[in-house]
């Protein structure tokens, strides 16, 4: 009996740790959306970047003899932060600025393009086949008896959690404490008041999908090391569950993209674990569909009140 | 040149090396267990420095090629001259008499190459016309219309391959199946804001695709099926020698055979399906139907107050759409004797969907067109194969910037008040 | 159906937003071919009171009887199909289709034909194309628009726009005609017209009006019954003689004009 409990337990933890990444991708969606209200379908490939310029910098930084794991770790953050801020913010200044203000749909093909158009180039810049890395952090600690079965959490994985934590504190704190955060939540509420009152939306705008990508870049580095391996297909997937995330729990809101995240990434290691993993991408889209069917504000977002 | 436009212009080339340093600059792969890196060679540097370069420079002079470009004469919005012509009912007539004549002699001119890719260029213009039916009259974004093409071409070849069935009650199931996943799907996500229905529609093309992927037991998975029969005529066979109580065409009518013949059939059979296409996408025009859909994009809310149920008229496009993808895919399953999930990504949905837009949104000649460019290009240029994706890609985006209404922006036909 | 009974009796109608109660027990009753006008300050919830009516919003609380029947909480395209068809504040026409597309659109529900006989352009269809047709340049013809048929809708001028949406409603066939402020933005001339053409559809087409009237002319010489409403609640209730002697009436609304 108690096997099968270590089991659930190993499950809830893997879905934890994939959660908290799609929690970090799913953000740049909630937070583009709360402003301007389109998908930026492109997000995912943001993320696939990250993951690949992680790849690129830990293997540069080991050949520059910077072989300290905290600092190669620290360091590749930082670079692939920087990389994937350029690509949000350029995202942004190309695909969708021009078209602000017309038909919802024009914006989202744009962003279908940008996604396609930003696939292949780093498919014809890097190949199109897996590369892998090998465990960089291995070992874990035990959870359960030393005989038999039992869970194991991964100092991978304790990694993952404290980095989201880490993450989602200061993304709080920024929005709550500062100045550009309080710009933001009035753009949230209103762009164009926000305007009038002499706020640089446009600014605030970048600096939205800045953030967003410097997130998505968090999330690739930690989910390129925790599978270790990367190719220029998985930002689609990776993206779409995102997307699923944030609108489980309400688009629009941090904290939703958060609990959507967690929630998702839990469904998806229940469903691997205990039925078939194959399957686990039909459920969690299944899951998006019930969810826009029932309740399509999410779970902590605010319904829309229709303008007559 | 002001010390912003300085500012300015430092910040876009830093922009364009962080963009580009890295993740081109530098070539990644592995060796033994380990992770290396190379520089990419140094015409990727020249390019990568060409590129800062030049946004330099252009954010540098923004002001003075801001002013060259208003001293300009205006590019005309849209082929004026085109537009006025095509207007008029008579040239229209012509127009579609000449291009259809032209697809009935294409043909016995091509060679069989050329027939077969024209073939190739029918089934994308009728996946064209069937989504342009969505997109560009209903103003529904459909981003899983491969996941209709896909139910039509897999019941076509499951019944051929249990049951069967030839392929003209199977085109016939082929559809209706389609129609039936169109409205079961629809039903429910109609009701869904623009953008929500996007994506619900993406979900449900990844989840038809992974489903056939992993149902082994009844689509043998990822190794597809084959041997999937081909079309006849009126029960005459297009081979060599004719299966058990059948007939072949050559023997019926007493000419050698050859196996051109076939590649034609497939042409004309092609051909007769984006007619009849053609000819349903008009009358729905004309019909209370077509006019509703264009009500309804424009004002939804007006809509409803006069009595109208948009989510039934949005699942008649829905349906109808998924309808005629439903008959392409049970071609195209009929035509390629084999299918996998492979050929039906998201990928086609996004080239099916850019042939939409490029054509223009609602457009019939439009779609036609933009169908032709999309399948030849690839193969006349075929070094720039690699390059496809990407140009794309950029084609979509670029479109939206500057031509969202498309290349040829659909003139609806309007109905005139006789007095 | 007994002569006496109300077309639209509306009892403790309420509306919350969140915490806003924007209309909060409002009674209606309105008998067959009256001329009912509701009249309030801006912001009183008149306008939300025809949303819930007509099905755009679902009401917190309270029973909407049309015809005997509850419709409360049907969608509004079914309210619509009933025969209560409104008008909006601002102008809501298909402005890039023509006049009398405008009308065909609004016949769609009515036109009994399949897609099939679409298809095949079958006598059954291009006869009901042409009654659409007939009964759409009828009223085009009573609004004064005939001449502007082929016309695209946002070509027209605004008074004329307006009438068009009311022949727009009045293709669908409607027992309940709703006009949201019919007279808002018109002048003095055009405003005279509209008096003219709400007589006429209550006497000549035996139709029941009820509208939301900012000009006080306008609202005293056409009404049968007036509804006061202020912020969100019934304030009072009677012909335009009692209204205008009604001291809550002038003290909230009149007095401050």
């Amino acid at each position: 009996m108690p096997d099968s409990l270590y089991y659930f337990v190993q499950q809830l933890l893997n879905g934890l740790t994939v959660g908290s990444t799609y929690a970090l991708i799913a953000i740049g969606y909630t937070m583009v959306y709360g402003i301007i209200g389109m998908i930026n379908f492109a997000h995912g490939e943001v993320y696939m970047i990250g993951s690949y310029i992680a790849f690129i910098s830990i293997a540069a930084l080991a050949m520059f003899g910077i072989e300290f794991l905290p600092l190669m770790i620290i360091g590749t953050f930082i670079i692939s932060m920087i990389v994937t801020s350029a690509y949000g913010y350029s995202i942004e200044r190309v695909a969708y600025r021009p078209l602000r203000g017309g038909n919802r749909l024009i914006p989202l093909i744009s962003a279908i393009g940008m996604s396609i158009f930003l696939q292949n180039l780093v498919r014809l810049a890097q190949g199109s086949r897996d590369i892998a890395m090998p465990n960089l952090i291995p070992g874990g600690i035990n959870i359960g008896p030393p005989e038999g079965f039992s869970a194991t959490l991964s100092y991978m994985q304790m990694i993952i959690f404290a980095v989201t934590l880490i993450s989602m504190t200061l993304l709080t704190l920024f929005i709550t404490r500062s100045r550009m955060g309080r710009a933001c939540r009035a753009c949230a509420e209103d762009l164009k008041m926000t305007n009038l009152l002499g706020i640089n939306t446009n600014g605030i705008i970048a600096l939205t999908f800045v953030i967003g990508a410097a997130l998505a870049a968090v999330a690739g580095v930690l989910l390129g090391m925790y599978y270790g391996v990367v190719n220029p297909y998985i930002g689609f997937m990776a993206g779409l569950k995102a997307f699923t995330a944030a609108v489980l729990g309400g688009i629009g809101s941090i904290p939703g993209a958060v609990l959507g995240g967690l929630l998702l990434g839990v469904t998806e290691a229940m469903t691997a674990g205990y039925f078939s993993s194959e399957y686990k991408d039909v459920v969690a889209f299944s899951l998006l569909i019930l969810v826009l069917l029932f309740r399509p504000s999410g779970i902590l977002g605010r319904p829309e009140v229709e303008k007559v | 040149m002001t010390r912003h436009n300085f500012k300015a212009a430092i910040i876009s080339a830093a922009v364009v090396i962080a963009l580009t340093g890295l993740l081109m600059g530098v070539r990644l792969s592995q060796s033994g267990g380990g992770l290396i890196v190379t520089g990419a060679g140094p015409d990727v540097y020249w390019k990568i420095a060409a590129a800062a370069l030049f946004m330099f420079l252009f954010n540098l002079f923004r002001d003075q090629l801001d002013g060259l470009w208003r001293a300009l004469p205006g590019i005309p919005k849209s082929p004026a001259g085109l537009t006025a012509v095509t207007e008029k009912p008579v040239v229209r007539r012509l127009f579609w008499c000449f291009l259809i004549a032209a697809a009935l002699i294409w043909p016995f001119y091509a060679d069989r190459g050329g027939t077969d890719l024209a073939t190739l260029v029918l089934i994308y213009i009728m996946l064209g016309l069937g989504l342009n039916i969505v997109v560009g009259l209903a103003g529904l974004l459909d981003l899983g219309y491969v996941g209709f093409y896909a139910v039509g071409a897999y019941t076509y070849a499951l019944l051929a391959m249990y049951f069967d069935i030839g392929f003209w009650p199977g085109l016939f199931a082929a559809g209706a199946m389609a129609a039936l996943f169109g409205f079961l799907l629809g039903f429910p996500v109609l009701r869904l804001r623009g953008d929500y229905l996007a994506i619900v529609t993406l979900g449900f093309g990844e989840i038809i695709r992974i489903l056939l992927n992993n149902m082994t037991w009844l689509t043998s998975g990822p190794n597809g099926i084959g041997g999937i029969p081909k079309p006849t005529l009126f029960g005459l066979e297009f081979s060599r020698r004719a299966s058990d109580g059948m007939q072949t065409f050559h023997e019926f009518f007493g000419i050698e055979y050859s196996s051109v013949h076939r590649v034609m059939f497939l042409y004309f059979l092609a051909l007769v399906l984006v007619l009849i296409t053609l000819y349903v996408i008009n009358r729905l025009l004309r019909m209370p139907v077509g006019r509703a859909w264009e009500a309804l994009r424009e004002d939804e809310i007006a809509c409803r107050s006069l009595g109208i149920n948009p989510t039934a008229v949005k699942l008649n496009a829905f349906t109808i759409g998924a309808t005629f993808a439903g008959f392409a895919g049970c071609f195209f399953a009929a035509r390629q004797g084999f299918i996998s999930p492979e050929s039906f990504t998201f990928i086609e949905s996004a080239i099916i969907l850019a042939i939409v837009v490029l054509g223009g949104m609602g457009s019939q000649v439009g779609v036609i067109l933009a169908a032709i460019i999309m399948t030849l290009l690839p193969e006349v240029a075929r070094q720039f194969d690699e390059y496809r994706m990407l140009l794309f890609g950029l084609l979509m985006v670029l479109m939206m910037i500057w031509r969202p209404q498309g290349l040829l922006p659909m003139k609806r036909p309007h109905l005139e008040l006789r007095t | 159906m007994s002569a006496i009974q109300p077309l639209l009796d509306v009892s403790s109608l309420t509306m919350r937003f969140g915490g806003l109660l924007a209309v909060d027990g409002v009674e209606l009753k309105i008998m067959p071919q009256q001329i009912v006008s509701m009249i309030g300050p801006n912001g009183a919830g008149k306008t939300t009171v025809f949303n819930c009516l007509t099905g755009f919003y679902k009401p917190s609380a309270g029973r909407i009887l049309f015809r005997g029947e509850d419709i409360q909480g049907l969608p509004g395209f079914k309210v619509a199909r009933r025969g209560m068809v409104r008008t909006f504040q601002h102008v809501r026409l298909f402005k890039e289709m023509s006049v009398v597309e405008n009308l065909l659109v609004a016949q769609h529900h009515n036109m009994n034909t399949s897609m099939l006989a679409g298809l095949f352009k079958t006598r059954a269809f291009r006869r009901s194309e042409n009654e659409a047709m007939e009964r759409a340049a009828y009223w085009l013809e009573r609004v004064n628009l005939l001449e502007f048929a082929n016309r695209k809708a946002n070509t027209l001028a605004y008074g004329q726009q307006r009438r068009l949406e009311i022949a727009r409603c009045m293709v669908t066939q409607p027992t309940l005609l709703m006009l949201d402020e019919p007279a808002a933005g018109l002048n003095p001339r055009e405003t005279e017209d509209l008096k003219e053409l709400i007589a006429e559809l209550r006497n000549t087409h035996k139709l029941t009006i009820l509208l939301i009237e900012h000009d006080m002319k306008l609202v005293m010489s056409i009404s049968d019954r007036i509804v006061v409403i202020n912020q969100g609640c019934p304030l009072a209730e009677g012909t335009p003689e009692e209204i205008r002697q009604n001291p809550d009436v002038i003290k909230a609304y009149l007095g401050e004009t």
